[in-house]
């Protein structure tokens, strides 16, 4: 995946309403169904401009009106605008945490999990290109649950390691070992007092 | 069962005749977030929803944040309780449709809500009354920081935060600013301005969605990209953007002044006679002639402080609030008297409007 700054994919975005006194050149019809549209969203995407018309209730039920929710990329998804490639290498990739499929990812616009981000990372790539400004995220990161996580994966891979050595008897072995499991427990992340703002 | 957030005398859109100022109304952030332990709530098991329902609820309301705050299962609410709760900005639409194991824990100033197994499983946001994105983006991090002490987040370095949906993949962040543009709006430059800022990524729809004939000239601007920049970026492109609406917002305003006084003037009368008078309204009526009467106090026709009122009406005329405060089951009709009398309760008492002290230039 690109690490460069994806700087001439606009995601754009237009939302309009036309009212009575803007001069329409002609009425639309809705994309889904066949009322008229009133609702007329444009994206561009690489120089290429995809147009969705939609009725008020299929703006309604695609979640166009809800403020928060809305996304347009998301509707072009949705929608069946084939915003995720219908046929990529991935085709039948299952992802082996939540079972999600392909054809999933396709019909809901939506991920199943965490893990699902590895397993169809081949179908996301242009997908996120064309949403977003760059690929890799330079935001935030949330070190005290990383730092918790990786902690308990080190002490699993400690407990396991001793374990071992103790059906080998290598007993000088599992007593650092134990140390270091013990420094580990002792000194855990994520512990701390609670801290606010709001006071 | 949300009667007590109701009448509240402390909540952060409706009670706050402060910090109302000119243009900008309301300023919400919010973080998308989800557990690394279950499937995104789209595709968890009833059963997974529950438990992470149960977890996140106990592990919210451990916060010092949330002290004294509200915490509402959707099942338990009523279709009514949930549009008022959208109303105010505090719930979404898709948390309403949503299928069982989703609530929502509200600050107790309502100024923060958590949505829990919306399409995340966490949506935290902060709303707060005017424009403030520094602020909300310092408390919200704050926050979420405090949860990601006691919860195990979905994170990848390559993609950051990680969303059911990837439109909101990396920072998670939304931010979104609620503008009263009636000078815009009024001068037919909105579906232009729409268009210029949508060339950089942000988005303008109505107060609950609609596009550029938005009711009560507001509506909200808002970032689209959430990932390959970060947070402070985000933020500052999206400031900078809402900043120079402002500025358009500004000049056109004078400039309809300068062109249509008798008619602007007019305009602001008759809305605020209208709103002394009615005796059947709906909330769409309501909501544009409110708008002119926000424009008359940033004219200096009214006093400052009426600003928190039209801001507060602006939110309680809404079917949902009007409804409610009934205390009966009333007809969309019934409704519009309703919404009418009380209307001209709360104009019968606000000062005269003063056109001699019309401010001609900002
Ligand atoms: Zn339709
Ligand atoms: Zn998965």
């Amino acid at each position: 995946m690109s690490l460069q700054r994806n700087e001439c994919v606009y995601a754009v975005c237009t939302l309009l309403r036309f009212d009575d006194d803007t001069i329409m050149p002609e009425k639309l019809k809705c994309s889904l169904c066949d009322k008229e549209a009133t609702v007329h969203l444009t994206q561009i995407i690489q120089n290429k401009i995809h147009k969705v018309d939609l009725c008020e209730a299929c703006a309604q039920n695609k979640g166009v009106t809800d403020p928060e929710g809305f996304a347009l990329a998301d509707l072009l998804q949705t929608a069946n605008f084939n915003v995720v490639p219908e046929t990529t290498s991935g085709a039948g990739t299952c992802c082996p945490e939540c079972g999600y499929e392909t054809a999933d990812f396709q019909r809901t616009g939506r991920l199943g999990c965490a893990a699902c981000y590895t397993t169809f990372e081949a179908q996301l790539g242009s997908v996120l290109e064309d949403m977003h400004t760059g690929l890799r995220h330079v935001g935030k990161v949330p070190s005290m649950a990383l730092q918790r996580q990786s902690s308990v994966v080190t002490l699993r891979q400690l407990e396991k390691a001793l374990a071992k050595a103790i059906t080998e008897e290598a007993y000088e072995e599992a007593a650092t070992l134990r140390d270091q499991i013990h420094t580990l427990q002792t000194d855990k992340p994520g512990q701390q007092e609670i801290t606010t703002l709001y006071d | 069962m949300i009667e007590a957030l109701l009448q509240s005398s402390a909540a952060e859109l409706t009670q706050n005749r402060k910090k109302a100022v000119p243009v900008v109304l309301s300023t919400r952030i919010r973080l998308a977030r989800n557990l690394s332990t279950a499937p995104f709530p789209g595709r968890a098991t009833s059963a997974q929803r529950s438990d992470v329902l149960a977890k996140c609820k106990s592990m919210i309301g451990q916060l010092k944040e949330m002290k004294g705050g509200y915490f509402f299962d959707s099942k338990a609410l009523s279709d009514l309780e949930k549009q008022t709760l959208v109303e105010r900005h505090l719930i979404s639409r898709e948390l309403c449709e949503g299928t069982p194991g989703s609530g929502v824990y509200i600050r107790k100033d309502q100024s923060c809500s958590v949505m829990i197994n919306e399409e995340d499983h966490l949506r935290i946001q902060i709303l707060k009354s005017g424009f403030s994105l520094k602020s909300a983006w310092r408390q919200v991090d704050a926050f979420d920081t405090n949860l990601e002490q006691i919860l195990d987040v979905a994170f990848s370095p390559e993609h950051g935060y990680l969303t059911a949906c990837p439109t909101n993949l990396g920072t998670g962040l939304r931010a979104s600013v609620m503008m009263h543009l009636p000078g815009l709006a009024i001068s037919g430059q909105m579906e232009r301005v729409v268009r210029a800022v949508n060339q950089l990524g942000i988005a303008v729809r109505g107060l609950f969605g609609e596009g550029s004939d938005a009711t009560g000239h507001i509506f909200q601007i808002s970032n689209q990209q959430t990932l390959g920049e970060s947070e402070d970026e985000i933020l500052s492109r999206l400031g900078n953007v809402l900043k120079t609406i402002i500025d358009h917002e500004f000049n056109a305003r004078y400039k309809y002044l300068e062109e249509n006084r008798s008619q602007l003037f007019d305009q602001i009368g008759r809305a605020y006679g209208l709103l002394q008078s009615v005796h059947i309204i709906t909330s769409n009526e309501a909501m544009n002639l409110l708008s002119l009467v926000r424009l008359a106090v940033d004219f200096g026709l009214l006093p400052e402080t009426s600003r928190g009122l039209v801001d507060r009406l602006f939110i309680e005329c809404q079917p949902g609030h009007v409804q409610l405060a009934a205390r009966q089951d009333i007809a969309p009709e019934q409704r519009d008297i309703v919404r009418a009398s009380n209307l001209r309760a709360e104009f019968s008492s606000l000062d005269p409007l003063s056109f001699d002290n019309i401010v001609n230039s900002s």
